[in-house]
């Protein structure tokens, strides 16, 4: 197994997640690509080659690795995103293994949410079926920058070239009404291994990369923003008790930062105050540092004397977020318990800011499948995504989820139950 | 690490995301306190903690469950990190819930004190009303585990309801609880153990010596090798006793936690076997887990950690 950080290039880190239901060969994917890379332990193996020979099942079921609740092996169904993780000399990975079906949407929301790529599975046999497309878009509707569609099952269409190419010509045909910035075509054996870790001997017609090869050499460097800073502020550090009295009057601005490159000596704007000033300091985990970039965790030292606090934002004079009450956004709902209409009260959580809101409108229902807006609906249940306004009871700032991800998205809680009942993508802010 | 490219390597994304993860959770609890054994997953959590709040000292106090069946080598491990970084330590003890007649203990050869763990764990939590405990688990240890959220809600009566648990998106968590309600929070989710070791690597951290091969008086049994020195795992007359160089690779009970046999006593040495390692580390060391395919799920439900 690889993963140990040797001197030299530092492995970097690739989250991806799969969207697909067993019958695409999702499990048999993500169990090859962790058994080729010797992530698989001998007791995983034996443990599922056993629980497969107990209930007769003539394979190993390498879906059982995945699915870890008892409800879930008894059912023989994914409930829940599953995380897994292997490494290869390059990178490590994440995946974020979510169930295919309709009835998961708000899974594979979640999975997607924090995704490089996504994976989506195709059964070369089938072609591109309703999930295939809801799949795609939910990719697109959460940005992940990256999609690899992997048209699967190709020894059960003996490799046949035209077969990928009408899979290839009709998703992209698909494709071109969402908003794909990447988009790789992979023909797989998931099966019996072709083009997953080696290129297939089966396809020479097929002049791109394997599967593992492109997951280990997609550039995701620049899928960040570096350009507009922002930097919520999250924890206020103040050793004000320390003995120390170089400490005493240390007052640092702890958070994770969102966007942009932070430097000392960087002009910068607090908000909702306004008030500019100087970064006179940034320490890191490991000491000082000359640059603080997404995804670090770094504290900022400011040199002036400025009332800041939790929910605050720190970005550049002049590039700043929206402050905005009246937002207009995409939301997925996410409980069985209530529905989402026009006048519902709820709490917002977005970047380390956490206030009440209230539901002015819903402007559509989006059918996940053929992206029809049904203009009038009255509400959205669990599962349905939608356009809405929402009223914030103070100023949020907030940036397009195409623009930023982390201060475009964020999160709706039920006050009575405590639960997270949506997903929110901005759209504009008024 | 200044690159002119803005990258930041595995190891520096985890961090990253750890630290965030505490000083979320500091900011947003009003008691928050960090499970603390002694093993690496929670020296590194230590680190992590002091990281994210330095140069002001760790906000929290850390909880030591004891199952009073410790390897004496890291309860002086426990106390000597405990006294460098000035936090304050509770202890738990399963000794006294048992003496209370809280607990009670188990009978026969194979009775172990893990699973009574867990009320007092709990009676802590109430009695010094902690609203939110660190704990040190990751999703690659076991597959109840990889369904864990990062930010984990438990009812009033400490248990976890993994078929409705909290959606966690993008990197806000949900730490909205009632009164006598709790969140365990588990900021190592996305480490393997191999980061685990990296890290200690990295970091230079100490770490209890039975971690390196040692001479043990060991016995077999279930296939693993289980420790005779501190008469705490019940051997029996027809499980003879022998010396053999080992080490452990996970740091629990001392009456079900396994040794593996090893040469390996230096940092480097033990990475490059838990690199080639085939078995996972929990069945290779831990016999509570192999009761049955859900033993995990089932504790965890009930409160474990």
């Amino acid at each position: 197994m690889a993963g140990t950080e040797p001197a030299g290039k530092p492995m970097d880190l690739l989250r991806f997640a799969t969207a697909g239901s067993v019958d695409d060969g999702k499990s048999t994917l993500i169990g090859r690509l962790l058994f080729d890379s010797k992530s698989i332990f001998e007791d995983q193996l034996e443990s599922v080659e056993r629980t497969s020979t107990e209930r007769g099942e003539e394979y190993t079921n390498l879906a059982l690795l995945t699915d870890g609740l008892r409800a879930e092996r008894e059912q023989g169904i994914t409930i829940d995103v599953a995380y897994r993780y292997f490494a290869t000399p390059r990178r490590k990975f994440i995946i974020a293994d979510t169930p295919g079906h309709i009835q998961y949407t708000r899974n594979m929301v979640t999975g997607a949410s924090t995704a490089d790529l996504a994976i989506i599975l195709v059964d070369a046999r089938k072609g591109i079926l309703e999930q295939s497309r809801r799949h795609a878009f939910l990719t697109t509707l959460l940005q992940v920058p990256h999609l690899v569609v992997a048209i699967n099952k190709m020894d059960l269409v003996g490799y046949d070239r035209a077969v990928y190419e009408q899979i290839v010509d009709e998703f992209t045909a698909f494709a071109s009404k969402l908003e794909v910035t990447d988009l790789t075509f992979i023909p797989i054996s998931a099966l019996h291994g072709d083009n997953v870790v080696e290129r297939s001997v089966n396809m020479s017609w097929y002049e791109g990369s394997s599967l593992l090869h492109h997951l280990e050499h997609v550039h995701i460097a620049s899928d960040r923003n570096l350009i507009d800073v922002r930097f919520p502020v999250q924890y206020v550090i103040r050793p004000h008790a320390s003995t120390d009295p170089d400490l005493h009057d240390y007052r640092g601005y702890a958070g994770q930062v969102a966007g942009g490159v932070l430097k000392p000596g960087d002009e910068v704007v607090h908000l909702p105050s306004g008030l500019t000033t100087t970064i006179t300091h940034i320490d890191g985990p490991n000491g000082p540092v000359d640059a603080a970039f997404s995804p670090m965790s770094v504290t900022l030292r400011l040199a002036d004397d400025i009332d800041i606090s939790r929910g605050d934002m720190i970005a550049r004079p002049n590039n700043r977020p929206e402050v905005a009450q009246d937002l207009d956004a995409m939301v997925c709902w996410m409980t069985p318990d209530r529905t989402l209409a026009p006048r519902t009260r709820l709490v917002i959580k977005h970047t380390t800011r956490t206030a009440k809101t209230m539901v002015k409108d819903l402007h559509y229902r989006l059918d996940v499948n053929t992206l029809h807006r049904d203009e009038q609906a009255a509400s959205l249940g669990l599962n349905e995504i939608g356009r809405v306004s929402l009223r914030v009871t103070q100023p949020l700032f907030v940036d397009d989820y195409g623009r930023n991800r982390l201060t475009g998205g964020f999160i709706l809680i039920d006050e009575a139950t405590g639960n997270t009942v949506a997903a929110g993508m901005i759209l504009g802010a008024r | 690490m200044q690159r002119s490219d803005y990258l930041l390597s595995q190891l520096d994304v985890l961090e990253a995301e750890s630290i965030h993860i505490f000083r979320e959770v500091a900011a947003e609890f009003e008691r928050p306190v960090l499970l603390f054994s002694g093993g690496k997953d929670s020296l590194v959590m230590l680190r992590l903690a002091e990281k994210a709040f330095w140069p002001a000292p760790i906000p929290f106090p850390v909880l030591h469950v004891d199952t009073g069946h410790n390897f004496p080598e890291v309860i002086e491990f426990r106390d000597r990190r405990v006294a460098e970084l000035g936090v304050r330590l509770v202890v738990a003890s399963v000794q006294d819930a048992i003496d209370a007649g809280t607990v009670v203990e188990q009978k026969g050869r194979r009775a172990s004190r893990n699973r009574l763990q867990i009320a007092p764990l709990l009676e802590a939590i109430e009695e010094h009303r902690f609203d939110a405990a660190f704990g040190g688990a990751r999703r690659d240890e076991e597959k109840a585990r990889a369904k864990e959220r990062v930010v984990s809600f438990r009812d009033e009566f400490g248990q976890w309801d993994p078929k409705n648990q909290r959606p966690e998106l993008w990197n806000l968590f949900n730490t909205r609880i009632e009164q006598g309600e709790h969140v365990r929070v588990f900021p190592l989710s996305n480490w393997t153990e191999l980061d685990i070791w990296d890290y200690v690597r990295r970091e230079d951290l100490a770490l209890p010596s039975i971690y390196f091969a040692h001479s043990r008086r060991v016995f077999e049994r279930d296939g693993l090798l289980l420790d005779a020195e501190t008469g705490f795992a019940n051997r029996g007359d027809d499980e003879p006793e022998f010396a053999a160089t080992v080490r452990y690779r996970t740091v629990g009970d001392a009456s079900c936690t396994g040794a593996v046999k090893s040469s390996a006593v230096t940092l480097d040495e033990v990475i490059e076997e838990i690199a080639a390692t085939r078995i996972t580390e929990r069945g290779q060391t831990r016999a509570d887990d192999r009761t049955s395919e859900a033993a995990m799920e089932d504790r965890k439900k009930e409160g474990y950690f």
